[in-house]
Parts: C-alpha cells; structure tokens; sequence
C-alpha cells in the first residue's frame, strides 16, 4: 500500500489529545503498581514521577525529570496516555520524554524550575505540552509558546483546594469580563496580561480559551472534583489526593465517578461514603514554598 | 430527532456542537433513564477504559445492549469503535465490548500520541475529501462480511458500517465538517428512528 500523506504533531493533533482526556481524571502514579490502581479505577491518563508533591514539598531539595527506567515501567503497565513532568525551560528533559514517547509532557512548577526568565519553545516538539496558569495572562503565555492544554495551578501537594479555585475563578472571570471589552480597550488588555494582542483579541471574542482547561493542585474528595468542574474546569488532575489517602483505589474510582457526574449531588453523596481518610491537608499560610509561584 | 451523546467521558461536547449544528437535538446521556429517550446514540472519543468502567458502575451497559439489539442508530468514533467492536487487541484483559459490529480492532495500533496525525480520505459516497484526525486511533485487524468499508487509510478500514452501526477510527467531531454526522443523521431517520 502506498504511503498516505500524514501530518504529525499539529496543533489539531495536540489539541486533540486533550479533547479525549475532558471529563476524565489524570492521577500522579511513582512506579508501575499505582499505574495500575489508577486504570482500574478509570484514569483517562497517569502523570509519571519520582514522587507525588506532598512529598516533594517534605524533602525538599531539587525535584527533576523521572528516571527513564520507571517511565518505561509504567508505559508497559498500563493501555491509557502516560504523562511525565520536565522543568520550567528545561527543554533538555522534555526531549528525552519525548523520545520515550511520553504522550503529554508537563512543564510543570512541581518540580524545581531550571530557568528563571524562560519556559520551554513548545512549538519546536511533536509531542504536545500542559502548563499550568494561575491567571488568564499566564495561560496566554503558555499558550503562545505552543502548549496545547493548561491546566489551573493551585497548590501541589496540599489537599487544600482554595488555590486551585482562587485560579480557576481569576483565569474564567477574566475571560467573561474581557468579552465586555471593546477593540480600543484590548490593547492594554494584553498589556496587563503581557499576552499577544492576537490572542487576546481572539479570546474576546470567542470567551474562552483555544485550548482545554483542566485543573490541578489541591484535589482531593470527589466534592473537590465536583467543585472544580461547576465552576468550568474541563477535567481534573489528581496528585498526592489518590495516592496520600487512606485507601488509594476506592478514592479513586470515586474521583472518577465524581467527575463525570459532577453536577449530580445525589450520586456524589453515595461515592462520597465510606472512602476513609482523605490525605491530611495543609494550610496555605503555613506554607515554605508556594509553588504555584514559579513560572513567568 | 433526539440524538443522545454517551457522556461518561471524552469529546462529548464537541460531537453535541456537531450534531445541533446539523439539525437534530443533542441530549447529553449519563443514565439509563436518559437512553431510553433517545432515538440515535453517538459514542464519542476518549479513553475505552474509562468508558467501559463507566457503563459498568452507572449500570448502562445493560440497557445499551437492549438499545443496540432493537437496532438503534449508533455512531461510534475511536473509542467508541472500540467499544463497538467484536473483539478488542492489546486492551485490559477484563476489557469488554458490545460486539454489535463485526471488526477486531487493536487499541492504538497506530502508536503513541507521537504518531498521531491528521490526513485527507476519500469517504465513499462524499465529494472532495473529508480531513481525517487520528489520535491515539484503533487499527482495524479483521473485518467481517457483513461490514462495509466506506474509507480506507493505507489499505486499513477506517470508516466502517453494519446496518444501523457506523464506526470511525477518526474524529469527525473534530474537523469542523459535519457531512458525515449528516450522513449519519440521514440513514438513522431513514431507518425510522425519531418518527414514532
């Protein structure tokens, strides 16, 4: 048979993946068993790495790409997109993930950022990026240099969800207020956000971003994942909330079933029951490090 | 004509736009009670796991077999192929299908996100050519007699139909051209759907 003329790594193609993942649950998973807990319980995806956030902010010390080894490990182990996290411009890393041919990769303020003024130039990869925004002018920023999702922040490793709302409600009222906006008035729009003009007029426009919003950083009840979703979060990543709870795989299964029912009070009290205890929680004053500080 | 979207997970959303914009009445469908109002189903893209978990707990699998068996019009994209199918490769070994049409198909036989890509088919059928977005796409192994292929991606079957069950590996959901969600919306009327 002849060869058809296919184009890989387009914008569609990126976007694409993401468009799959709505609804669904990503779950930080540390080696191949946990990958397997969290597809039995219907993830739509895992996020590999060497260790959840809540664990990362006790040691300390700088948190980097994953071993290949156990990258490799959980991609055999399981059928669903395997994600994995490189640093903030540390495009070094995410060409490595890229050639394991890890379906998404995270430039993710998780792990210790290896630049301070620069993020990754997304565009120059097949592989398609999710960044993470704490408002609507970062996520244009992402947005410009080529990531195909982004993902609210709020803050890893916490079980605390105030964040992920405080930037799930900045980047969606924004948005509804820009469309208030006339054509005079977007071009110091895009100043405040530092964002291009041509995005931001495309955004005024339209009322919503070119590419899915999920949410992260602080899941970790099935009433968290309802949450999130009322307010126009698209899906949800879950990190230390699955794995640091009591009993990670019934957590689990109920996150998922939350999710895509998450407007159903009826049904999220019956998954909510009996599921043991949620990870323990931590205040964000108290609070070393604030990583959804990092990123520019 | 109310065409319910299975809205477990996935690219419900867009396939909802698809079908409004073409003339019929999406209804978004998570329960059993929500099926049994529907005259056509459209089964979207997303992960088959998932789904599969999904028809399990929320107790749909059961009524959807009943649906499929009386002839229900059904349109299944990817993942929804896959679940369409007889026999699913490289799955979960605990991984079930509804069997209604008669393909084996081998979960992203095409590769890794990596090798997702975009192509121009020729759609048996249609003028010009329909943009074909494969992601994450199922590869069709076998194909059975009473299955028509109505395109083709370098000689494997990507756009198939067995009486009232239509099954892409592709997303037309996507492309922004909703000839074939038309098509889809024609034989299912054709077929008495929606006029009881």
């Amino acid at each position: 048979m002849s060869e058809t003329n296919r184009s890989t790594g387009t914008q569609l193609v990126k976007r694409g993946l993401a468009e799959m993942l709505k609804g669904g649950v990503i779950m930080d998973v540390v080696d191949a068993g946990q990958a397997r807990i969290a597809e039995d319980a219907g993830a739509t995806a895992v996020m590999a790495l060497e260790r959840v956030p809540s664990d990362i902010r006790r040691d300390g010390g700088v948190a980097r790409m994953s071993d290949p080894e156990m990258i490799e490990a959980i991609q055999e182990a399981v059928t669903i997109p395997v994600m994995a996290k490189a640093r903030i411009g540390h495009f070094a890393e995410a060409q490595i993930l890229e050639s394991l041919g890890v379906d998404y990769v995270d430039e993710s303020e998780v792990l210790t950022p290896a630049d301070e003024a620069h993020h990754i130039d997304k565009w120059a990869f097949t592989v398609p990026f999710v960044c993470g925004a704490t408002n609507l002018g970062e996520a244009l920023r992402r947005i410009s240099e080529g990531a195909c999702l982004i993902r609210s922040k709020g803050e890893a490793g916490t079980g605390n969800i105030v964040e992920a709302v405080r930037h799930l409600r900045s980047i969606l009222g924004d948005l509804r207020r820009i469309t208030q906006a006339d054509a005079a008035e977007l071009f110091d729009w895009a100043k405040q956000l530092r964002a291009p003009l041509p995005l931001v007029q495309e955004v005024a426009e339209t009322g919503r971003l070119p590419v899915p919003m999920f949410c992260a950083g602080g899941i970790a009840t099935p009433a968290d994942a309802s949450l999130v979703m009322q307010l126009g979060a698209e899906a949800v990543f879950v990190g230390s909330g699955i794995f640091k709870s009591d009993d990670p795989a019934p957590r689990a299964r109920a996150i998922v079933e939350a999710t895509t029912n998450f407007a159903d009070p009826t049904l999220l009290a019956k998954v909510s029951r009996g599921l043991g205890d949620a990870m323990p929680g931590l205040e964000i004053g108290s609070l070393e490090t604030r990583l959804a500080d990092r990123g520019w | 004509m109310k065409v319910g979207v299975l809205a477990l997970q996935g690219a419900f959303a867009s396939h909802a736009a698809m079908l409004g914009g073409a003339g019929a009445t999406p209804v978004e469908v998570r329960r059993a009670d929500q099926l049994a109002e529907v005259d056509a189903l459209v089964m979207p893209g997303g992960e088959s796991t998932t789904m599969s978990m999904l028809l399990d707990v929320t107790e749909l699998r059961e009524p959807l077999a009943d649906r499929l068996a009386d002839g229900m019009p059904v349109f299944g994209t990817c993942a929804g192929m896959i679940l369409l199918a007889v026999e699913v490769l490289d799955g979960r070994s605990d991984q079930r299908s509804l069997g209604v049409i008669d393909l084996d198909v081998r979960r992203n036989g095409y590769g890794r996100q990596v090798d997702s890509f975009e192509t121009d088919l020729e759609v048996e059928g249609l003028d010009g050519t329909f943009h074909g977005v494969f992601i994450r796409a199922p590869l069709v192994e076998r194909v059975g007699p009473a299955v028509e292929v109505l395109a083709e991606v370098e000689g494997r079957p990507v756009l198939c139909r067995q009486g009232n069950v239509l099954v892409s590996a592709f997303h037309p959901e996507l492309a922004g051209d909703a000839r074939i969600h038309r098509r889809f919306l024609e034989a299912a009327f054709a077929s008495g759907a929606g006029t009881a």
